[in-house]
Protein backbone atom coordinates (compact mmCIF):
# COMPACT_ATOMS: atom_id res chain seq x y z
CA UNK A 1 0.00 0.00 0.00
CA UNK A 2 1.31 3.41 -0.74
CA UNK A 3 2.70 5.49 1.58
CA UNK A 4 0.16 8.37 1.75
CA UNK A 5 -2.72 5.90 1.54
CA UNK A 6 -1.56 4.45 4.78
CA UNK A 7 -1.21 8.26 6.38
CA UNK A 8 -4.65 8.91 5.10
CA UNK A 9 -6.30 5.54 6.92
CA UNK A 10 -4.15 6.49 9.93
CA UNK A 11 -5.23 9.95 10.14
CA UNK A 12 -9.14 8.62 9.23
CA UNK A 13 -8.86 6.58 12.23
CA UNK A 14 -7.69 9.22 14.85
CA UNK A 15 -10.09 11.22 13.55
CA UNK A 16 -13.00 9.22 13.82
CA UNK A 17 -11.84 8.75 17.65
CA UNK A 18 -11.67 12.28 17.79
CA UNK A 19 -14.88 12.81 16.33
CA UNK A 20 -16.17 10.05 18.43
CA UNK A 21 -15.21 12.15 21.82
CA UNK A 22 -18.00 14.40 22.27
CA UNK A 23 -20.61 11.32 21.65
CA UNK A 24 -19.09 9.40 24.82
CA UNK A 25 -19.02 12.36 26.23
CA UNK A 26 -22.84 12.83 26.40
CA UNK A 27 -23.47 9.10 27.07
CA UNK A 28 -21.45 9.45 29.91
CA UNK A 29 -23.36 12.54 31.20
CA UNK A 30 -26.43 10.80 30.98
CA UNK A 31 -25.12 8.00 32.87
CA UNK A 32 -23.18 10.04 35.36
CA UNK A 33 -23.65 8.74 39.27
CA UNK A 34 -26.24 10.66 41.46
CA UNK A 35 -24.99 11.70 44.80
CA UNK A 36 -26.04 9.51 47.75
CA UNK A 37 -29.05 10.89 49.38
CA UNK A 38 -27.19 11.38 52.28
CA UNK A 39 -24.58 13.46 50.65
CA UNK A 40 -27.18 15.84 49.21
CA UNK A 41 -28.94 16.34 52.74
CA UNK A 42 -25.50 17.24 54.02
CA UNK A 43 -25.50 20.64 51.86
CA UNK A 44 -21.64 21.01 51.07
CA UNK A 45 -20.37 23.99 50.02
CA UNK A 46 -16.84 22.67 48.67
CA UNK A 47 -15.42 20.28 46.50
CA UNK A 48 -12.95 18.21 47.89
CA UNK A 49 -9.99 19.27 45.58
CA UNK A 50 -7.14 19.29 48.16
CA UNK A 51 -7.36 18.46 52.27
CA UNK A 52 -4.09 20.08 52.90
CA UNK A 53 -5.09 23.95 54.15
CA UNK A 54 -8.21 24.70 55.45
CA UNK A 55 -8.59 27.68 52.73
CA UNK A 56 -8.39 25.40 50.31
CA UNK A 57 -10.38 22.49 51.51
CA UNK A 58 -13.36 25.23 51.92
CA UNK A 59 -12.48 27.95 49.57
CA UNK A 60 -16.05 29.31 48.87
CA UNK A 61 -16.16 30.16 52.99
CA UNK A 62 -12.59 31.08 53.86
CA UNK A 63 -11.49 34.83 53.62
CA UNK A 64 -9.06 36.40 50.96
CA UNK A 65 -6.85 36.72 53.83
CA UNK A 66 -6.99 33.53 55.44
CA UNK A 67 -3.98 32.17 54.20
CA UNK A 68 -2.00 35.07 56.33
CA UNK A 69 -4.14 34.80 59.49
CA UNK A 70 -2.36 32.26 60.96
CA UNK A 71 0.34 34.60 62.93
CA UNK A 72 1.83 37.78 62.25
CA UNK A 73 3.38 37.57 59.13
CA UNK A 74 2.44 34.16 58.41
CA UNK A 75 3.11 33.40 54.73
CA UNK A 76 0.97 31.19 52.40
CA UNK A 77 3.38 27.91 51.63
CA UNK A 78 1.19 25.17 50.95
CA UNK A 79 1.57 24.31 47.68
CA UNK A 80 -2.63 24.14 46.10
CA UNK A 81 -2.58 27.84 47.77
CA UNK A 82 -0.73 28.61 44.21
CA UNK A 83 -3.91 26.67 42.16
CA UNK A 84 -6.95 27.37 44.62
CA UNK A 85 -8.24 31.25 44.63
CA UNK A 86 -9.44 31.54 48.01
CA UNK A 87 -12.70 33.72 48.40
CA UNK A 88 -14.06 35.87 45.09
CA UNK A 89 -13.18 39.16 44.15
CA UNK A 90 -16.32 41.44 45.10
CA UNK A 91 -17.76 39.92 48.07
CA UNK A 92 -17.47 41.90 51.21
CA UNK A 93 -14.82 40.49 53.27
CA UNK A 94 -14.68 42.77 56.44
CA UNK B 1 -11.03 15.05 -10.27
CA UNK B 2 -9.37 12.14 -10.25
CA UNK B 3 -6.40 13.52 -11.64
CA UNK B 4 -6.41 16.38 -8.88
CA UNK B 5 -6.77 13.37 -6.00
CA UNK B 6 -3.72 11.52 -7.81
CA UNK B 7 -1.71 14.44 -7.42
CA UNK B 8 -2.53 15.33 -3.83
CA UNK B 9 -1.55 12.04 -3.53
CA UNK B 10 1.63 11.88 -5.38
CA UNK B 11 2.94 15.24 -3.08
CA UNK B 12 1.44 13.71 0.00
CA UNK B 13 3.25 11.03 -1.05
CA UNK B 14 6.92 13.20 -1.44
CA UNK B 15 6.13 14.99 1.44
CA UNK B 16 6.33 11.71 3.54
CA UNK B 17 9.34 10.56 2.24
CA UNK B 18 11.07 14.14 2.90
CA UNK B 19 9.75 14.38 6.34
CA UNK B 20 11.18 10.50 6.89
CA UNK B 21 14.86 11.67 4.96
CA UNK B 22 14.62 14.19 8.06
CA UNK B 23 13.29 11.52 10.95
CA UNK B 24 15.05 12.40 14.04
CA UNK B 25 14.58 16.29 13.38
CA UNK B 26 10.84 15.97 12.48
CA UNK B 27 10.34 13.27 14.61
CA UNK B 28 11.11 15.03 18.03
CA UNK B 29 9.09 18.41 16.26
CA UNK B 30 5.98 15.97 16.33
CA UNK B 31 6.92 14.61 19.69
CA UNK B 32 7.10 18.52 21.25
CA UNK B 33 3.86 19.70 19.29
CA UNK B 34 1.87 16.84 20.64
CA UNK B 35 3.29 17.33 24.11
CA UNK B 36 2.30 21.11 24.07
CA UNK B 37 -1.28 20.12 22.70
CA UNK B 38 -1.55 17.40 25.12
CA UNK B 39 -0.70 19.64 28.33
CA UNK B 40 -3.64 22.49 26.94
CA UNK B 41 -6.16 19.84 25.74
CA UNK B 42 -5.87 18.20 29.16
CA UNK B 43 -5.76 21.05 30.90
CA UNK B 44 -9.25 21.99 29.00
CA UNK B 45 -10.62 19.23 29.67
CA UNK B 46 -9.76 19.05 33.33
CA UNK B 47 -10.83 22.55 34.41
CA UNK B 48 -13.98 21.97 32.14
CA UNK B 49 -15.26 18.68 33.74
CA UNK B 50 -14.24 19.94 36.98
CA UNK B 51 -16.68 23.41 36.53
CA UNK B 52 -19.44 21.24 35.40
CA UNK B 53 -18.95 18.82 38.07
CA UNK B 54 -18.93 21.87 40.74
CA UNK B 55 -22.15 23.59 39.21
CA UNK B 56 -23.86 19.80 39.23
CA UNK B 57 -23.02 19.62 43.16
CA UNK B 58 -23.37 23.29 44.54
CA UNK B 59 -26.86 22.68 43.42
CA UNK B 60 -27.17 21.00 46.59
CA UNK B 61 -25.49 23.79 48.60
CA UNK B 62 -27.68 25.99 51.05
CA UNK B 63 -29.18 28.91 49.65
CA UNK B 64 -27.28 31.12 52.00
CA UNK B 65 -24.55 30.43 54.82
CA UNK B 66 -24.12 33.01 57.51
CA UNK B 67 -21.29 33.08 59.47
CA UNK B 68 -19.91 35.60 62.28
CA UNK B 69 -16.91 37.40 62.24
CA UNK B 70 -14.69 37.93 65.84
CA UNK B 71 -11.73 40.51 65.40
CA UNK B 72 -11.61 39.43 61.74
CA UNK B 73 -11.69 36.14 61.77
CA UNK B 74 -14.54 33.41 61.60
CA UNK B 75 -16.54 32.69 65.48
CA UNK B 76 -19.25 30.00 66.52
CA UNK B 77 -22.77 31.84 65.98
CA UNK B 78 -24.72 31.30 68.97
CA UNK B 79 -28.34 29.67 68.18
CA UNK B 80 -30.35 33.04 69.20
CA UNK B 81 -29.04 34.12 65.85
CA UNK B 82 -30.81 31.06 64.25
CA UNK B 83 -34.09 31.96 66.05
CA UNK B 84 -34.33 35.68 65.34
CA UNK B 85 -32.67 35.04 61.07
CA UNK B 86 -35.69 32.17 61.37
CA UNK B 87 -38.30 34.92 61.94
CA UNK B 88 -37.00 37.61 58.86
CA UNK B 89 -39.85 37.50 56.27
CA UNK B 90 -38.42 35.39 53.50
CA UNK B 91 -36.58 32.86 55.18
CA UNK B 92 -37.89 29.29 55.29
CA UNK B 93 -35.63 27.39 57.32
CA UNK B 94 -32.31 28.08 59.37
CA UNK B 95 -30.05 24.97 60.02
CA UNK B 96 -27.13 25.25 62.59
CA UNK B 97 -24.37 23.24 61.11
CA UNK B 98 -22.35 21.76 62.95
CA UNK B 99 -18.33 21.48 60.66
CA UNK B 100 -14.81 21.14 61.73
CA UNK B 101 -11.42 19.63 60.84
CA UNK B 102 -9.59 17.00 62.99
CA UNK B 103 -5.65 16.17 62.42
CA UNK B 104 -4.98 12.91 62.52
CA UNK B 105 -1.52 12.50 64.05
CA UNK B 106 -1.37 8.60 63.49
CA UNK B 107 -1.18 9.25 59.39
CA UNK B 108 -0.83 13.40 58.95
CA UNK B 109 -3.95 13.72 57.45
CA UNK B 110 -6.93 16.56 57.82
CA UNK B 111 -10.51 15.68 57.94
CA UNK B 112 -13.52 17.23 57.91
CA UNK B 113 -16.21 16.35 60.68
CA UNK B 114 -19.74 17.67 59.97
CA UNK B 115 -22.85 16.17 61.97
CA UNK B 116 -26.10 14.86 59.67
CA UNK B 117 -29.07 14.35 61.25
CA UNK B 118 -30.81 12.10 58.46
CA UNK B 119 -32.77 10.04 59.95
CA UNK B 120 -32.69 7.93 56.54
CA UNK B 121 -28.94 7.32 56.47
CA UNK B 122 -27.48 4.27 57.84
CA UNK B 123 -26.66 4.46 61.80
CA UNK B 124 -23.23 5.03 63.05
CA UNK B 125 -20.49 7.32 61.30
CA UNK B 126 -20.20 7.49 57.66
CA UNK B 127 -16.66 8.33 56.22
CA UNK B 128 -15.25 8.91 52.42
CA UNK B 129 -13.87 6.41 50.43
CA UNK B 130 -10.47 7.63 50.07
CA UNK B 131 -10.42 8.04 53.93
CA UNK B 132 -11.26 4.26 54.08
CA UNK B 133 -8.68 3.69 51.77
CA UNK B 134 -5.86 5.60 53.76
CA UNK B 135 -6.62 4.40 57.27
CA UNK B 136 -7.56 0.90 55.72
CA UNK B 137 -11.64 1.09 57.47
CA UNK B 138 -14.61 -1.17 56.65
CA UNK B 139 -18.15 -1.26 57.35
CA UNK B 140 -18.18 -2.30 61.20
CA UNK B 141 -14.52 -1.45 62.35
CA UNK B 142 -13.88 1.56 64.60
CA UNK B 143 -12.51 4.51 64.35
CA UNK B 144 -10.54 5.87 67.67
CA UNK B 145 -10.19 9.85 67.41
CA UNK B 146 -8.41 11.89 70.26
CA UNK B 147 -11.01 14.30 71.67
CA UNK B 148 -10.13 17.93 72.60
CA UNK B 149 -9.93 16.71 76.39
CA UNK B 150 -7.73 13.96 75.36
CA UNK B 151 -10.30 11.06 75.88
CA UNK B 152 -10.47 8.52 73.20
CA UNK B 153 -14.05 8.66 70.99
CA UNK B 154 -14.32 5.67 69.40
CA UNK B 155 -16.74 6.06 66.17
CA UNK B 156 -18.41 2.78 64.69
CA UNK B 157 -18.11 2.97 60.86
CA UNK B 158 -21.98 2.29 59.55
CA UNK B 159 -21.25 3.24 56.19
CA UNK B 160 -18.53 4.39 53.40
CA UNK B 161 -19.09 6.67 50.70
CA UNK B 162 -19.38 5.24 47.21
CA UNK B 163 -15.52 6.86 45.68
CA UNK B 164 -17.24 8.28 42.94
CA UNK B 165 -18.28 10.78 45.43
CA UNK B 166 -14.69 11.67 46.51
CA UNK B 167 -14.94 14.92 44.89
CA UNK B 168 -17.37 16.11 48.17
CA UNK B 169 -16.84 13.72 50.58
CA UNK B 170 -12.90 11.86 50.28
CA UNK B 171 -11.93 13.32 53.47
CA UNK B 172 -15.35 13.43 55.28
CA UNK B 173 -16.86 11.78 58.26
CA UNK B 174 -20.00 12.25 59.62
CA UNK B 175 -20.80 11.90 62.84
CA UNK B 176 -23.82 12.76 64.87
CA UNK B 177 -24.09 16.60 66.89
CA UNK B 178 -23.53 14.20 70.64
CA UNK B 179 -20.32 13.37 69.71
CA UNK B 180 -19.49 16.52 67.51
CA UNK B 181 -19.56 17.86 70.50
CA UNK B 182 -17.86 15.42 72.79
CA UNK B 183 -14.60 15.27 69.78
CA UNK B 184 -14.44 19.29 70.28
CA UNK B 185 -15.37 20.01 73.50
CA UNK B 186 -17.84 21.92 71.71
CA UNK B 187 -20.03 24.40 72.97
CA UNK B 188 -23.53 23.95 73.90
CA UNK B 189 -25.64 26.44 72.33
CA UNK B 190 -23.27 26.99 69.45
CA UNK B 191 -22.90 26.57 65.61
CA UNK B 192 -20.05 26.75 63.01
CA UNK B 193 -22.39 28.91 60.74
CA UNK B 194 -25.94 28.96 59.60
CA UNK B 195 -27.48 27.47 56.81
CA UNK B 196 -30.37 29.40 55.46
CA UNK B 197 -32.94 28.45 53.02
CA UNK B 198 -34.70 31.39 51.41
CA UNK B 199 -38.43 30.99 49.73
CA UNK B 200 -37.82 32.86 46.91
CA UNK B 201 -34.60 32.91 45.77
CA UNK B 202 -34.51 36.82 44.12
CA UNK B 203 -34.94 37.51 47.55
CA UNK B 204 -31.85 36.20 48.77
CA UNK B 205 -29.82 40.06 48.32
CA UNK B 206 -32.60 41.51 50.50
CA UNK B 207 -32.80 38.27 53.42
CA UNK B 208 -28.67 39.10 53.32
CA UNK B 209 -28.99 42.72 53.25
CA UNK B 210 -31.36 42.08 56.39
CA UNK B 211 -29.18 39.65 58.34
CA UNK B 212 -26.40 41.92 57.84
CA UNK B 213 -28.40 45.06 59.14
CA UNK B 214 -29.42 43.30 62.44
CA UNK B 215 -26.26 40.92 62.99
CA UNK B 216 -23.16 43.58 61.91
CA UNK B 217 -20.90 41.13 63.14
CA UNK B 218 -22.67 38.33 60.48
CA UNK B 219 -21.45 37.61 57.24
CA UNK B 220 -23.88 36.34 54.54
CA UNK B 221 -22.40 34.55 51.60
CA UNK B 222 -24.64 33.80 49.11
CA UNK B 223 -25.27 30.37 46.95
CA UNK B 224 -24.42 32.29 43.54
CA UNK B 225 -21.39 34.05 45.28
CA UNK B 226 -20.27 29.94 46.13
CA UNK B 227 -21.16 28.71 43.06
CA UNK B 228 -19.17 31.76 41.20
CA UNK B 229 -15.97 30.90 43.60
CA UNK B 230 -16.02 27.61 41.87
CA UNK B 231 -16.42 28.84 38.26
CA UNK B 232 -13.42 31.49 38.50
CA UNK B 233 -11.31 28.71 40.77
CA UNK B 234 -9.11 27.26 38.39
CA UNK B 235 -8.94 30.52 36.10
CA UNK B 236 -6.74 31.30 34.02
CA UNK B 237 -5.25 34.48 35.83
CA UNK B 238 -5.52 32.55 38.43
CA UNK B 239 -1.69 30.39 39.51
CA UNK B 240 1.07 28.89 38.36
CA UNK B 241 -0.77 26.68 36.06
CA UNK B 242 -0.47 29.41 33.20
CA UNK B 243 3.35 30.47 34.45
CA UNK B 244 4.56 26.89 33.67
CA UNK B 245 2.43 26.27 30.39
CA UNK B 246 3.14 30.09 29.26
CA UNK B 247 6.82 28.94 29.44
CA UNK B 248 6.32 25.77 27.70
CA UNK B 249 4.06 27.22 24.65
CA UNK B 250 6.48 30.42 24.32
CA UNK B 251 9.58 27.39 23.99
CA UNK B 252 7.42 25.41 21.42
CA UNK B 253 6.58 28.82 19.45
CA UNK B 254 10.26 29.60 19.38
CA UNK B 255 11.25 26.21 18.60
CA UNK B 256 8.37 25.83 15.76
CA UNK B 257 8.95 29.38 14.22
CA UNK B 258 12.87 28.68 13.22
CA UNK B 259 11.83 25.46 12.17
CA UNK B 260 8.91 26.36 9.97
CA UNK B 261 10.37 29.85 9.20
CA UNK B 262 14.02 29.43 8.40
CA UNK B 263 14.61 27.09 5.27
CA UNK B 264 17.60 25.15 5.66
CA UNK B 265 20.46 25.44 2.65
CA UNK B 266 19.09 21.53 2.16
CA UNK B 267 15.64 22.64 1.65
CA UNK B 268 16.31 25.42 -0.61
CA UNK B 269 18.14 23.14 -2.96
CA UNK B 270 15.72 20.91 -3.00
CA UNK B 271 13.29 23.62 -4.22
CA UNK B 272 16.06 24.57 -6.81
CA UNK B 273 15.81 20.70 -8.05
CA UNK B 274 12.10 20.49 -7.83
CA UNK B 275 11.77 23.23 -9.67
CA UNK B 276 14.22 22.58 -12.23
CA UNK B 277 13.18 19.33 -13.20
CA UNK B 278 9.43 20.88 -14.00
CA UNK B 279 7.39 21.51 -10.54
CA UNK B 280 5.29 24.79 -10.21
CA UNK B 281 5.35 26.46 -7.82
CA UNK B 282 2.24 26.04 -6.75
CA UNK B 283 3.56 22.14 -6.30
CA UNK B 284 6.18 23.25 -4.31
CA UNK B 285 3.66 25.68 -2.11
CA UNK B 286 1.56 22.32 -2.12
CA UNK B 287 4.10 20.07 -0.93
CA UNK B 288 5.42 22.40 2.33
CA UNK B 289 1.45 22.57 2.92
CA UNK B 290 0.80 19.12 3.12
CA UNK B 291 4.36 19.22 5.44
CA UNK B 292 2.59 21.72 7.89
CA UNK B 293 -0.50 20.01 8.10
CA UNK B 294 1.15 16.52 8.44
CA UNK B 295 2.97 17.57 11.46
CA UNK B 296 0.24 19.89 12.98
CA UNK B 297 -2.71 17.89 12.12
CA UNK B 298 -1.50 14.29 13.72
CA UNK B 299 -0.33 16.23 16.83
CA UNK B 300 -3.03 18.09 17.15
CA UNK B 301 -5.72 14.96 16.61
CA UNK B 302 -3.33 12.54 18.81
CA UNK B 303 -2.64 15.12 21.54
CA UNK B 304 -6.47 15.68 21.94
CA UNK B 305 -7.44 11.91 21.53
CA UNK B 306 -4.67 11.45 24.51
CA UNK B 307 -5.49 14.59 26.36
CA UNK B 308 -8.69 12.75 26.47
CA UNK B 309 -7.70 9.30 27.55
CA UNK B 310 -5.59 11.18 30.35
CA UNK B 311 -8.16 13.66 32.02
CA UNK B 312 -11.46 11.01 31.86
CA UNK B 313 -10.27 7.69 31.98
CA UNK B 314 -6.46 7.53 33.52
CA UNK B 315 -7.94 10.41 35.94
CA UNK B 316 -5.74 13.39 35.12
CA UNK B 317 -2.61 11.48 36.56
CA UNK B 318 -0.28 14.38 36.15
CA UNK B 319 -2.46 17.27 37.36
CA UNK B 320 -3.62 15.49 40.20
CA UNK B 321 0.00 15.38 41.42
CA UNK B 322 -0.30 19.22 41.61
CA UNK B 323 -3.59 19.22 43.00
CA UNK B 324 -2.72 17.09 46.11
CA UNK B 325 0.37 18.92 47.19
CA UNK B 326 0.71 18.34 50.58
CA UNK B 327 -2.55 16.95 51.54
CA UNK B 328 -2.43 13.13 53.04
CA UNK B 329 -5.67 12.48 51.75
CA UNK B 330 -6.91 13.37 48.07
CA UNK B 331 -9.81 12.61 45.85
CA UNK B 332 -9.22 10.11 42.91
CA UNK B 333 -10.52 12.74 40.16
CA UNK B 334 -13.40 10.34 38.18
CA UNK B 335 -14.72 13.27 36.03
CA UNK B 336 -17.84 12.89 34.08
CA UNK B 337 -16.61 13.81 30.51
CA UNK B 338 -17.31 17.48 29.01
CA UNK B 339 -15.96 18.23 25.21
CA UNK B 340 -16.11 21.79 24.76
CA UNK B 341 -16.38 22.18 20.77
CA UNK B 342 -16.04 25.69 21.01
CA UNK B 343 -12.50 25.16 23.31
CA UNK B 344 -10.78 22.61 20.90
CA UNK B 345 -12.22 25.36 17.88
CA UNK B 346 -9.85 27.92 19.77
CA UNK B 347 -6.64 25.37 20.00
CA UNK B 348 -6.80 23.85 16.40
CA UNK B 349 -6.55 27.91 15.18
CA UNK B 350 -3.89 28.47 17.89
CA UNK B 351 -1.67 25.58 17.16
CA UNK B 352 -2.64 24.18 13.24
CA UNK B 353 -3.09 27.08 11.52
CA UNK B 354 -0.17 29.51 12.47
CA UNK B 355 2.43 26.60 12.04
CA UNK B 356 0.93 25.72 8.74
CA UNK B 357 0.89 29.19 7.43
CA UNK B 358 4.35 29.76 9.00
CA UNK B 359 5.80 26.33 6.79
CA UNK B 360 4.59 27.83 3.60
CA UNK B 361 5.28 31.72 3.27
CA UNK B 362 8.94 31.41 3.59
CA UNK B 363 8.64 28.65 0.73
CA UNK B 364 6.75 30.73 -1.04
CA UNK B 365 9.47 33.11 -1.02
CA UNK B 366 12.61 30.65 -1.98
CA UNK B 367 10.05 29.09 -4.67
CA UNK B 368 9.57 32.19 -6.49
CA UNK B 369 13.41 32.76 -7.31
CA UNK B 370 15.11 31.49 -9.96
CA UNK B 371 15.75 27.43 -9.56
CA UNK B 372 19.56 28.15 -10.61
CA UNK B 373 19.66 30.72 -7.65
CA UNK B 374 18.14 28.60 -5.21
CA UNK B 375 20.04 25.70 -5.58
CA UNK B 376 23.59 28.00 -5.50
CA UNK B 377 22.21 29.35 -2.39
Amino acid sequence: MRRSIQFLLFTAVILTVFLLLPLHARNAQQHRAAPTRQLQNLHVTDLCLATEARYTRHPAVADRHTPFQEHPLALEHFPTGALILPNLPGRDTK
Amino acid sequence: MKRAVERHLNILEFTLASLLRRRAKNLALLAMYLLVIFMLASLQFFVTALKREAALILTDAPDMVVQRLTAGRQDLVPDRYAAEIAKIKGVSAVRSRLWGYYYDALNGANYTIMTGDDSAAPPGTAIGAALAKSRNLQVGDLLPLISYDKSPVMLEIGSIFPSSSDLVAADLIVISPVEFQQLFNFPDGQATDLAVTVRNPKELPTVAAKIASQFPDSRPILKSEIQRTYQSIFDWRGGMTLMVLASALLSFIIFAWDKATGLSAEERKEIGILKSIGWETSDVLLLKFWEGLVISLTAFLLGVVLAYGHVFFLSAPLFAQALKGWSVIYPRFQLVPVVNAYQLAVLFFLTVVPYTTATVIPCWRAATIDPDAAMRY
